[in-house]
């Protein structure tokens, strides 16, 4: 049957595109290119996001700021003042800020990737486009809420009297480390979340869990080598060494970590990339 | 003219009934049935009824669809609910995928399956536009360039910066659709956005429909209202049950649709499967009569009528709501016996059944169906399309005839004239 339709369609070419309709096979491409092609939806959505998330609350953009400069002050009170957990010779608020910093904007944006397909539920029913853009848009929209923070953290440092050194320019790439394992692990859930509810539940602990498992409280250098690039395995360790290297000049340049680091958040995005466009074709059925 | 814009070959789409009961599933669900599944293999080994139809838990909702729509052709696509339309409608615009078969479409596509998805309420009207645009498959260049005629079409220049949920409905759709509306695809797909908004704004939704298929654009239009269908469609499509049941002129698919209608209606209610609802109570028969003492199945103008609705159940608070339609799917008039008259009775005897009664009927002679509801506690007990069909005679509305098919309109009101003498 399919052998007769074909070429005859094709065939008569002008520019109007052929879309060939059908069900797809187990393992499908990533179609980056169609991802690029409708990146002003990207960037709207984005815009979208950013423009909604703080309407009708009271303190507005603030919240973006309040997050982690409350976690900062329980954290210094509890960790630095009572525990005396060490800091690498930096002011323990200086040093748990410098991470909290990236932390909420890792967190945030995982937390709202994973619940951003079920809340664009009446989208995905109604109107196709790439599905990818909807828990990209997500993450994207928290740097801005990461700037604002960024900011008062650059106030800290100077407040705290630590001299900037050029280290300070690689920290756009620590912030691409944490965005790229924020929107992997965002793939993979947000994927499952449309299939189990149960991540609804599963998101918060988990975020609970990472935080615990990632030096924001203390420092990594609490651990000794080899143990030390192993831990990079957890890719938000080499963005937090990363903050606090190029910022606030802590002595640990931490090469092999980050390298690590950079790998296990590679591998979580293109897996999850992966899984999420092999679960894309069921999302309108059953979101 | 003649080359092929849609082709579809043998597309079927199956639906897990599991999956459609309960929304999603839990993740608990998956790991007991994956420790049950040991357990279960080793009874249907036992039970030796391990060929179970794999396909009993599960749907099509098509079969074997083929059909092919040329460019510049303006098709109908009818059939009752659940035949399949919205389903082929959504893989023809790729939001859902086929199970089987495939299709092949040329040229943009633009559809409008629901208008106004992706509105949100906090933005004001023209970053909605923008928003909403962008998800439809419009440049931002294409967006600017459409913008002014977006508001005009829509006509809310005053409010373009308020945000949409301050807007009235009639305004929310009207930009809706005014997004939607100029697209400008080269394949448009629409589902029945024509049955909701005032009669001023339909009027303009056919015009711009028109213009459309007057461009030579292609339009594959979901309705269920005749009329819309009959006036735009060269060409008519009637699926039933998943499958094409007809595919010729619009006027002949329409007339093959109303006599199937016709047809289901001889069955027994309870044998229909194209219900929605609950279904803890079911309408089972529909009984139409001029009531008195000598019941006739044939209505008159300006004589009395009774509609009679027998039910599986009687469930607490149960109300019925019917809608009379005439033949091209014009909704004539609703009744509904949750909104309550201090002449509605509550009768024991009549267990069962619910009767609604009309003195004097004022409809002009024609052919009606009726679409039933049945629900308690607010909630959908049972719908039926079609449930019963009617034929209203001519007859006498305080001894004025009312002669059948001249002039507009299916109701007739009482009046009287004052003439100057002749």
């Amino acid at each position: 049957m399919a052998t007769q339709l074909a070429p005859e369609i094709l065939k008569s070419t002008d520019d109007s595109p052929v879309v060939n309709i059908e069900p797809s096979k187990a393992w499908v491409s990533l179609r980056l290119g169609e991802l690029w092609e409708y990146r002003e939806l990207v960037y709207f959505l984005t815009w979208r996001d950013i423009k909604v998330r703080y309407k009708q609350t009271v303190l507005g953009a603030a919240w973006a700021i309040i997050q982690p400069l409350f976690s900062m002050l329980i954290f210094s009170l509890f960790f630095g003042r009572l525990a005396k957990i060490p800091s690498d010779g930096i002011p323990y608020p200086l040093f748990s800020f410098a991470a909290l910093v990236p932390w909420t904007f890792f967190a945030n944006g995982l937390n709202q990737s994973s619940n951003s397909l079920v809340a664009s539920a009446n989208l995905i029913k109604k109107v196709y486009f790439p599905r990818l853009t909807i828990p990209v848009a997500a993450v994207l929209a928290g740097v801005v809420d990461f700037a604002l923070a960024f900011i008062v953290l650059l106030g800290m440092i100077a407040l705290y009297g630590v001299a900037p050194t050029i280290n300070m320019l690689w920290t756009p790439l620590f912030l691409l480390l944490a965005l790229v394992t924020s929107l992997g692990v965002g793939l993979w859930l947000s994927a499952l979340n449309v299939q189990y509810r149960d991540v609804r539940y599963i998101v918060p602990f988990v975020t609970q869990v990472w935080m615990f498992s990632t030096p924001i409280a203390y420092p990594a250098s609490l651990l000794s080598e080899p143990w030390r690039t192993i831990y990079g395995f957890n890719p938000m360790v080499g963005v937090v060494e990363g903050f606090r290297w190029a910022l606030l000049g802590t002595n640990t340049a931490p090469g092999a970590t980050i390298a690590v680091s950079s790998l296990a958040a590679l591998v979580i995005l293109v897996s999850g990339a992966f899984y999420f466009r092999h679960m894309e074709k069921t999302f309108a059925d059953v979101v | 003219m003649g080359e092929v814009a849609i082709r579809v070959e043998g597309l079927g789409k199956r639906f897990s009934i599991i999956g459609k009961q309960e929304s999603y599933k839990t993740l608990r669900d998956v790991l007991a049935n994956a420790a049950l599944k040991p357990l279960r293999a080793v009874k249907s080994i036992q039970g030796q009824n391990g060929n179970q139809n794999p396909g009993s838990d599960s749907i099509w909702a098509l079969k074997n669809i083929s059909l092919e729509i040329k460019r510049g052709e303006a098709v109908g696509l009818i059939g009752r609910n659940g035949a399949g339309k919205s389903t082929l409608l959504k893989i023809l615009s790729r939001v859902t995928e086929p199970t089987e078969g495939r299709a092949q479409i040329r040229g943009k596509v633009g559809s409008l399956l629901e208008v106004g998805v992706g509105f949100h309420p906090e933005l004001s009207g023209r970053e909605n536009i923008y928003l909403n645009g962008a998800i439809l498959g419009m440049k931002r260049a294409e967006i600017e360039r459409s913008f002014d005629a977006i508001v005009a079409f829509a006509e809310i220049d005053k409010f373009i910066d308020t945000p949409v949920k301050h807007y009235s409905s009639g305004m929310y759709l009207r930009l809706a659709f005014a997004v939607a509306a100029h697209l400008e695809p080269e394949i448009l797909l629409v589902d029945e956005v024509l049955a909701v908004g005032d009669a001023a704004f339909q009027k303009k939704c056919i015009g711009k429909m028109e213009e459309v298929t007057g461009a030579g654009r292609t339009v594959l239009f979901v309705s269920h209202n005749m009329a819309a269908v009959q006036a735009l469609c060269s060409r008519g499509i009637f699926l039933h049950n998943g499958s094409v049941f007809a595919d010729a002129t619009a006027s002949e698919a329409i007339s093959t649709y109303l006599r199937t209608l016709e047809l289901a209606v001889s069955q027994d209610l309870l044998e229909r499967t194209d219900r929605r609802g609950s279904g803890r109570a079911k309408l089972c028969k529909v009984e139409i009569s001029t009531g008195g003492s000598e019941p006739s199945t044939t209505l008159a103008t300006g004589r009395p009528a009774q509609f009679a609705f027998y039910v599986t159940a009687v469930q607490p608070r149960m109300s019925c709501i019917f809608t009379i339609y005439d033949t091209f799917g014009h909704a004539v008039a609703t009744f509904n016996s949750a909104v309550q008259a201090p002449d509605d009775l509550r009768d024991p005897s009549i267990s069962g059944k619910v009767i609604c009664f009309l003195d004097e009927l004022a409809l002009v002679p024609g052919r009606y169906r009726i679409n039933v509801a049945i629900s308690s506690d607010g909630q959908l007990q049972d719908h039926i399309e079609a449930a019963a069909f009617f034929e209203v005679e001519q007859g006498l509305l305080r001894g004025r005839p009312v002669i059948k098919g001249n002039g507009f309109g299916r109701v007739c009101l009482q009046h009287r004239w004052m003439l100057p003498p002749t």
